[in-house]
C-alpha cells in the first residue's frame, strides 16, 4: 500500500513536472490537462478597482458609453446616421465587438471594429477619419463593446485570416526593442508575476476600450499595445500596419471564448 | 469628449426616511493642470473644475473646491441623511466659464 502510494505520487510529481514544461512553452492559455488557465486582467485588479468597472454608475468608461449612444442616433449633414442603417438598438451588430477583427474582402486584409466604424463614418456620414483612439470612434467602440458584454469572444472560422493569425502569433513570440522583449515571455510565462508593483496580466483583449487610471481616459487596444512596444523601447507600429492587425487577429484568437467585459477600468 | 459635457449621478431609490444614503455624481472633464507641456513645448493652460456643489431644494447639502492635482473625470460620493423628498441640483464650475448643471429627483417615502 505504502510503496503503491510513494509509486502514484512520484508519477503525480512526474506528470505535474510534465505539465509544467508544457506550460512554459504553450500559450498561458493552455495547460497539459486542457484546462483552460486564460483569465481576465480584472481578476488581478483590487476589489475596489473591480467594484469600480461593475457599476455603471461609477465606471468613468460609461461616460463614453453614453457618448457613443447619442452618437449612434446623431444624424450627419445629409440626414443619415448609423441607427438609420444598423437600428437604433443595434441588434444585428451587438455582438460586433465579439466577431471583430474580421477579414475585409476590399481590402484583402484584417479589419478592426474601430477600423469598421471609422470607415462607415467616412463612407456613409461623410465625416473625416478618426483612427482608433479618435473621440467618437472610441464613444461608438465603448457603446458597443458594453453592448456584446457577457459574449464570447468569437474566432471566426475564416482561413483567409489564418496568415495574419501566423504572422501575429510570430509577433508576439519575436524580440523586438532595446530591451530585446517579446510580448509572450511576460504576458504568457510570467503572467501572475510582478513587474514593478503591478502584477502582469495575460493580455486579453476582453476589456477594450478600457479606462485606464494611468491615462486618466478612455483608450483603444492599439494604445495599450503601443504602450508595451514603447515600454521595452521598440519603435510602435501605426495603427493601421499589418503588424498591429496581425497582433490583433492573434490576440483576438488566443482570448477565443473569453467574456467580453464592456468597457473595462484597469490602473 | 467632442460633444456636450456629459455626467454619470446616482441617487439610490426607494430611500427611506431617516436613511443615509450615498450620492454619487461624475462628470467628464480633461482637467488639465497648467503644468503640462504639449507637444510643443508650449505651456498647455489650466483648464480645471474649480468647484463642486450639490443642493438639496436650495439648502446646501454638498460641496468641494477642486485643485488641479486631481484626475480627469472628477468622481464625487457623499453621504446624505434622508429627511425629505426635493430635487437635488448638481453644479459645476471650472476655468475659461465653465458652468455644468444636472438635476435629479431625490424620492423619500
Amino acid at each position: 500500500m505504502r510503496r503503491g502510494g510513494r509509486a502514484a505520487a512520484a508519477a503525480l510529481a512526474l506528470l505535474g513536472a510534465l505539465a509544467a514544461c508544457v506550460a512554459g512553452s504553450a500559450p498561458a492559455s493552455h495547460t497539459a490537462n486542457g484546462a483552460d488557465t486564460r483569465r481576465s486582467g480584472f481578476e488581478d485588479m483590487s476589489r475596489a478597482l473591480q467594484a469600480l468597472q461593475r457599476d455603471e454608475t461609477q465606471n468613468p468608461g460609461m461616460l463614453w458609453v453614453q457618448e457613443g449612444e447619442a452618437l449612434w442616433a446623431r444624424r450627419a449633414g445629409d440626414g443619415r446616421s448609423c441607427a438609420g442603417c444598423h437600428g437604433a438598438e443595434a441588434a444585428r451588430v451587438a455582438n460586433a465587438s465579439a466577431r471583430y477583427p474580421v477579414f475585409d474582402v476590399e481590402t484583402r486584409r484584417p479589419l478592426t471594429l474601430a477600423g469598421r466604424i471609422d470607415r462607415c463614418r467616412q463612407r456613409h456620414l461623410g465625416l473625416p477619419g478618426q483612427g482608433p483612439d479618435g473621440d467618437e470612434v472610441l464613444a461608438l467602440s465603448a457603446w458597443l463593446a458594453q453592448r456584446a458584454r457577457g459574449l464570447p469572444i468569437e474566432a471566426a472560422d475564416d482561413a483567409r485570416l489564418e496568415p495574419w493569425r501566423a504572422r501575429g502569433e510570430s509577433l508576439w513570440r519575436r524580440r523586438m526593442g532595446q530591451l530585446d522583449l517579446a510580448c509572450g515571455l511576460c504576458h504568457d510565462e510570467r503572467a501572475g508575476e510582478k513587474l514593478g508593483g503591478a502584477v502582469i496580466p495575460q493580455g486579453h483583449p476582453a476589456g477594450y476600450p478600457t479606462y485606464r487610471l494611468e491615462w486618466q481616459t478612455l483608450g483603444s487596444l492599439q494604445r495599450r499595445i503601443r504602450g508595451c512596444i514603447v515600454g521595452v523601447r521598440a519603435e510602435p507600429f501605426a495603427p493601421d500596419a499589418d503588424e498591429s492587425l496581425a497582433l490583433e487577429v492573434w490576440l483576438q484568437r488566443r482570448a477565443a471564448g473569453m467574456r467580453i467585459e464592456g468597457v473595462a477600468v484597469r490602473p | 469628449m467632442a460633444t456636450a459635457v456629459r455626467t454619470l449621478i446616482h441617487v439610490p431609490r426607494p430611500v427611506r426616511q431617516g436613511d443615509i444614503v450615498e450620492i454619487r455624481a461624475t462628470i467628464a472633464h480633461v482637467m488639465e493642470t497648467g503644468h503640462r507641456p504639449d507637444a510643443e513645448g508650449r505651456r498647455v493652460p489650466r483648464d480645471i473644475v474649480t468647484r463642486f456643489e450639490c443642493q438639496l431644494d436650495g439648502t446646501l447639502v454638498f460641496a468641494a473646491d477642486v485643485y488641479p492635482a486631481v484626475a480627469a473625470n472628477p468622481y464625487f460620493a457623499f453621504d446624505l441623511r434622508a429627511e425629505r423628498s426635493g430635487t437635488l441640483v448638481f453644479t459645476w464650475e471650472g476655468d475659461r466659464g465653465f458652468q455644468h448643471r444636472e438635476t435629479a429627483a431625490f424620492a423619500v417615502t
